[in-house]
């Protein structure tokens, strides 16, 4: 599986993807797979301050529970609405089925992230596909 | 390999493992077992795909670390009677129960199902995660009888075939009529050219379906299961694991061990009379539901429905609605053939009332839910002989 080199992962298995000084931020589609069937996205209201590296919502298949872990700081601007009736979307195509989007707060903080290769590398090692 | 094996740690596997990682299956330990939890979606697998497969089609599940004991010998009935609580007496040769081993307090061994094999030949099928103890117990409780117990856990790679297609697909592999065996009953017959195969009308999914017992060898695993996904092809069977058995079990409220049974419930609360025979004058667990039985239960299983948005999972609080935690859910799940959030819980009986309103705290939060009666799923009835 190859994972797009326009943006940047976590070692929870999500991707942001900045434009300045927004972001969009998903999950990854090694996380859809390991999930199974979603059901249920639960995301934070617009207008939330999130901070790096602490939940920001959760995301529910069919057997279990997963907490969202937020990539970078900020503000909720926007959320995916269309995830609320068609949650497998996220099964489908995880790298287009993006989650919100937020302001964020220190661009700065993305340089800590993985990229692309090196998250495909990261699964790798954990003995994912 | 067999070397290999020996030295291996002490997570179990069962014969088929090889073929559900061949075929890409998710494995997850469960109780000691190395089992698939769910099949790839490229082979037309997923929780849902399978469940709905089962419900609307057939699936195939792997249910070899089911356990087995078999009571044989002149007193078989007698053992039979004074370690389980249904009425073992009523089985005629070929038929089988639902019933349960019982504590003398009345709470949960385990639950099985007792076959009647043979005159005095019984064998009752116990849950993977409870078999050392199932059999050192009924081993013990059944010393004074004169019968023979014997654990043949690992002689039998078992398939589970379900589904309202599983009669047709089975039909294929064996010379057996199988329109002649009855839910809840068995026979034995040749099933891809293995002789004397025992074929139970039985399963866990509140379908219609059978569960066969063949060789435990690798191959003859292997062999079997491929051929009856061939069997199956035309109605789209999709071999299911784990994942998809507990939804299917949980829509018709089958219960589960360590769930909304154990050592701490009795049968009262877990709302099983019907299988439980207090005509019978004695049996373990008897005297202390005699007594159970005139006072008030604690708390008893209600189904639940999720009204607001949030799915109910095992081990989260029932709250009542001024927010008092009253209950906890043993079951919760989205049900993918109702399309519906569902859940069984324990609830105080005067918070059990059909239609109520109660809570279920989902991560701090109170989302409600209904009280609706069950068994959540029903299989539609048949105009068959059956």
């Amino acid at each position: 599986m190859g994972y797009p080199a326009d943006r940047k992962y976590t070692k929870q298995h999500e991707w942001i993807q900045a434009n300045g000084t927004t972001a969009t931020v998903g999950i990854t589609d090694h996380a859809q797979e390991e999930l199974g069937d979603i059901v249920f996205v639960d995301l934070p209201k617009v207008g939330a301050e999130i901070t790096a590296g602490k939940t920001f919502g959760s995301v529910e298949s069919v057997k279990a529970v997963s907490d969202l872990y937020a990539p970078a700081s900020g503000t909720v601007t926007e959320t995916n609405d269309d995830l609320a009736t068609s949650p497998e979307k996220v099964n489908k195509d995880a790298h287009s089925s993006w989650m919100m989007k937020i302001a964020l707060k220190n661009q700065s903080e993305l340089d800590a992230l993985l990229s692309a290769a090196d998250y495909e590398k990261f699964v790798a090692e954990e003995g994912g596909h | 390999m067999s070397a290999v094996e020996a030295t291996a740690p002490v997570v179990r596997k069962t014969a088929l493992n090889a073929v559900h990682r061949q075929m890409g299956a998710k494995m997850v330990d469960f109780n000691g077992w190395d089992m698939p939890v769910e099949y790839p979606a490229s082979i037309g697998g997923g929780i849902i795909n399978e469940h709905i497969a089962v419900r609307t089609g057939v699936g195939i599940f792997d249910v070899s670390h089911m356990g087995d004991i078999r009571l044989a010998g002149p007193q078989a009935l007698a053992a039979v009677q004074h370690i389980s609580m249904n009425d073992a007496s009523r089985l005629a040769i070929g038929q089988a129960q639902y019933s349960a081993l019982l504590y003398p307090q009345g709470t949960f061994v385990d639950d099985v199902i007792v076959h009647r094999l043979g005159e005095d030949e019984y064998l009752l099928v116990i849950n993977a995660g409870t078999r050392e103890k199932d059999f050192n117990w009924v081993r013990d409780n059944t010393r004074q009888f004169d019968c023979a117990v014997e654990n043949l856990s690992d002689d039998f790679t078992q398939i589970a075939i379900q589904g309202p297609k599983a009669v047709d697909t089975l039909q294929k592999l064996t010379d057996s009529d199988l329109n002649a065996v009855k839910f809840y009953w068995v026979t034995h017959g040749t099933v891809c050219g293995l002789k004397n195969i025992l074929i139970a009308r039985t399963g866990y999914t509140a379908e219609d379906g059978f569960e066969i017992y063949i060789p435990s060898d690798e191959a003859t695993g292997a062999r079997v299961w491929n051929e009856i996904l061939r069997a199956g092809k035309d109605f789209g069977i999709v071999p299911c694991g784990l994942g998809a058995r507990n939804t299917l079990r949980l829509e018709g409220k089958l219960p589960l061990y360590g769930h909304e049974i154990s050592d701490t419930i009795n049968v009262w609360e877990a709302g099983l009379d019907r299988f439980c025979k207090m005509e019978k004058p004695e049996f373990v667990g008897r005297e202390a539901l005699e007594k159970a039985k005139s006072a008030a239960p604690r708390h008893t299983l209600v189904g639940l429905e999720m009204i607001d948005r949030g799915i109910a999972r095992d081990g989260y609080k029932v709250l009542d609605l001024n927010g008092r935690a009253i209950g906890y859910v043993t079951s919760g799940s989205p049900a993918p053939f109702l399309k519906k959030n569902i859940a069984l819980a324990y609830v105080p009986p005067e918070n059990a009332t059909l239609g109520s309103t109660v809570n279920v705290e989902i991560r701090g939060q109170a989302v409600a839910a209904r009280i609706v009666s069950t068994p959540f799923y029903k299989k539609p009835k048949k105009n068959s002989l059956n």
